[in-house]
């Protein structure tokens, strides 16, 4: 297993990385899952050997790595800006890493052509990478990752240039491949929908730290901060600042929301509420849910759903509606929001009680 | 802005194309309106990108003639169409301020200090970056230079269309939510002709009126995202427009029965033709205890729903069941009728009522 402790990045007296820890297991999938620039790419860097850490340890099976450089360690990584060589065709630059490692010409010749096939690039094995797109480079460099049986691959943000429709299908098989070779597989996303579809375990990123790290739906559902929720929220998370005042929260002449049974006994005072956009709607689902005017601001509609942009009080929220509706902007509608899903967080941003247990 | 003439246009790389597979793009003989918001939408190598540039003036076109506003435009180079484009990559002055960067295409054409000022602000604010101003663009974040780009676009008022390819690639989620929005909004605001090429549907459908569907060089359907949605006129569109895509099935159709194995399916109409396959969105397929029983091989809960793969008379399916729904210990599948469509060689075969 991969371990870091305590690991620190300090660069030009900038904290890239804060105080991580995490055990990564063989064979086990994790998502790194945060903004641009909340540390994925650094943290990976450090998992490799690429960087070494100002301060905490790197551990591989029970054994100190901290400061190992790559070169002696068995690790992939493949950057969204793909790396290739120029000069070598699709086959060589994907059989590289078998020919160091001394492989015979068969191996070497099954195990290109498995990966090329899988990647959708058998047409292409004899070109060279100049002469192909950039989601082809791309997939290029994911196969020589592939062939090279590495115990840890790390790949950072490795989809994002490509055809929705293929990264569908490689988010499907990427972790297949990894998962039966016993690899500890490392992906970096800055979309949430993208964890959610690789499952796995998921560790939320924010300026450096990691604020949490967990089984990918729990994560989702149980967050333990309003970062953490708003990190692993698209479309954005809804939110609105309210008084709770005995047995609800409420909004001077706007709203009143139950408190959860199972947070009842907190202090009255202010808490960020907080639900999902498709825990808002233009039906009454349950008998509990709460009705509330909201003001239109916009309509996107994906040909299934609707995403209607809505301002209430002064917040602007999001609510994922099925079907097809049109709303004229400034118009007011009403909606409701489903209280059996809802987030409560103190002043600091602490879950006071993850969201509340889903109906069985 | 001016409304758009694609007339007769094909395209081939090659220089003397003898079959229709040596056209990048096959004919597409179609207007886009005047202050229409356009997407084309396809997998990489359909041909978006060959027709955004002969509309740019990038590529010239090998075969019929380019319209702006009914003017001929096929041999004008980019400059002299006016256009506005936006590119997958920032294309900005590293060594300008920001403001700079904005106001540059502006005095570039004489446009008087006030208006340059009125302007770069408005696009500023409109692209969350009036705080930077002042500041060197150079050293910015990929995704602040990114804006300075769609900010470029968008800062002039007198084009003739402005052109976006694949602008948000780069840009984080929460910020793509917004700058769509905005653009959407600016859109209604000035009733600019907007034409913005993607593979991302969600991109395509949220931020277009009629969306171009392309696949291997040819427009497959033009329509609204739930003329998409609901009625895909290729099993492609299915296919591509939907995660996950649209289940197509091989059926024997009898009048308004499709025969699945040894399953009934009611039809909502009777097929105008020979029809042999059955597409059907995994939004409508509901899953409980009623219906064709099937073998379910995986769930994903992706937060709020879950999508079941399952197995029906040896074909996979897939449906997708609520957040707050539980699936039976022995599943059956039920056909919404409103959600059926039926093909014959991949191409939509319409249904009498």
């Amino acid at each position: 297993m991969l371990e870091l402790r305590n690991v620190t990045k300090t660069v030009a007296g900038a904290d890239h990385i804060r105080d991580v820890s995490l055990t990564l297991a063989h064979g086990s999938l994790n998502v790194l899952l945060g903004p641009t620039l909340s540390g994925k790419t650094s943290l990976m860097r450090l998992m490799a050997g690429l960087d070494a850490p100002t301060s905490g340890h790197v551990f591989f099976d029970g054994k100190d790595v901290t400061g190992v450089p790559v070169q002696r360690r068995n690790v992939a990584m493949v950057y969204q800006q793909f790396i290739n060589y120029p000069a070598m065709t699709v086959y060589e630059n994907i059989a590289s890493p078998l020919r160091v490692a001394g492989a015979d010409s068969a191996r070497i010749d099954r195990e290109v052509r498995q990966a090329a096939e899988l990647l959708k690039l058998t047409p292409y094995l004899d070109r060279t990478p100049l002469n192909l797109s950039g989601g082809q480079q791309q997939r290029t460099a994911l196969a020589r990752a592939i062939v090279k049986n590495a115990s840890l691959v790390l790949l950072d943000e490795p989809l994002a240039n490509l055809d929705y429709k293929l990264r569908e299908e490689l988010r499907a098989e990427l972790p297949k491949i990894f998962a039966e070779a016993g690899t500890i597989f490392v992906y970096a996303t800055t979309e949430p929908h993208e964890a959610l579809l690789l499952g796995g375990h998921t560790a939320t990123l924010s300026e450096g730290r990691v604020t949490q790290f967990g089984p990918t739906i729990e994560v989702y559902r149980h967050p333990v901060d309003l970062v953490t929720a708003r990190t692993f929220a698209d479309p954005p998370l809804n939110t609105i600042v309210l008084r709770k005042s005995g047995a609800s929260f409420g909004l001077e002449g706007g709203i009143s929301l139950p408190v959860p049974d199972g947070i009842a006994g907190i202090a009255d005072g202010l808490y960020t509420v907080a639900f999902q956009p498709h825990h808002i709607s233009l039906y009454k689902h349950t008998p509990g849910a709460v009705p509330l005017e909201a003001k239109v601001s916009a309509t996107e509609i994906t040909g299934s759903e609707s995403f209607i942009h809505l301002d209430f009080a002064d917040a602007r929220w999001v609510m994922l509606q099925p079907g097809i509706h049109h709303f004229e902007p400034d118009q007011t509608v009403r909606v409701y929001v489903d209280t059996r899903h809802l987030m409560v967080f103190d002043q600091a941003g602490r879950a006071v009680e993850a969201p509340m247990a889903r109906a069985a | 802005m001016a409304s758009i003439d694609l007339d007769h246009i094909r395209h081939s790389y090659v220089a003397h194309p003898k079959s229709e597979r040596d056209y990048a793009l096959r004919e597409v003989d179609y207007t886009f309106e005047n202050g229409g918001a356009y997407a084309l939408l396809g997998p990489s190598g359909c041909g978006k990108t060959t027709l955004l540039n002969i509309i740019s003036g990038l590529l010239q076109a090998s075969h019929g003639r380019l319209l702006f506003d009914g003017r001929d435009v096929t041999n004008l180079s980019t400059q002299e169409r006016n256009i506005a484009q936006v590119f997958q990559f920032p294309v900005i002055y590293d060594t300008m301020t920001v403001y700079d960067n904005l106001a540059f295409p502006l005095r570039n054409r004489g446009v008087p200090a006030a208006e340059v000022d009125r302007k770069v602000r408005e696009t500023l604010e409109m692209i969350g970056l009036s705080d930077w101003a002042k500041r060197r663009a150079r050293g910015l974040t990929a995704d602040q230079k990114q804006k300075i780009s769609l900010g470029r676009g968008l800062v002039r008022s007198d084009v003739n269309a402005i052109l976006f390819d694949e602008p948000l690639t780069v840009i984080d989620p929460h910020m793509k939510w917004v700058l769509r929005s905005q653009l959407k909004q600016l859109h209604r605001r000035f009733g600019y002709t907007m034409i913005y090429v993607t593979h991302d549907q969600t991109e395509a459908l949220t931020f277009a009126e009629n969306v171009v569907v392309m696949y291997d060089g040819q427009i497959v359907q033009i329509g609204t995202p739930d003329a998409l949605f609901e009625r895909p006129k290729h099993t492609f569109v299915g296919y591509f427009i939907g995660s996950p895509g649209m289940n197509v099935l091989p059926v024997e159709v009898e009048g308004v029965t499709a025969r699945l194995g040894e399953h009934l399916i009611a039809l909502p109409g009777a097929p105008k033709g020979a029809a042999t396959e059955l597409g059907i969105r995994p939004e409508y397929v509901k899953v409980g205890a009623e219906g064709i029983p099937v073998t379910v091989t995986k769930v994903e809960d992706i937060g709020r729903h879950k999508v079941v793969r399952a197995t029906l008379a040896g074909q996979e399916i897939a449906a997708i069941v609520g957040e707050d729904e539980s699936i039976p210990a022995e599943p059956r599948v039920h056909f919404d009728p409103a959600g059926i469509n039926l093909y014959a060689d991949s191409w939509r075969v319409e249904t009498g009522a």
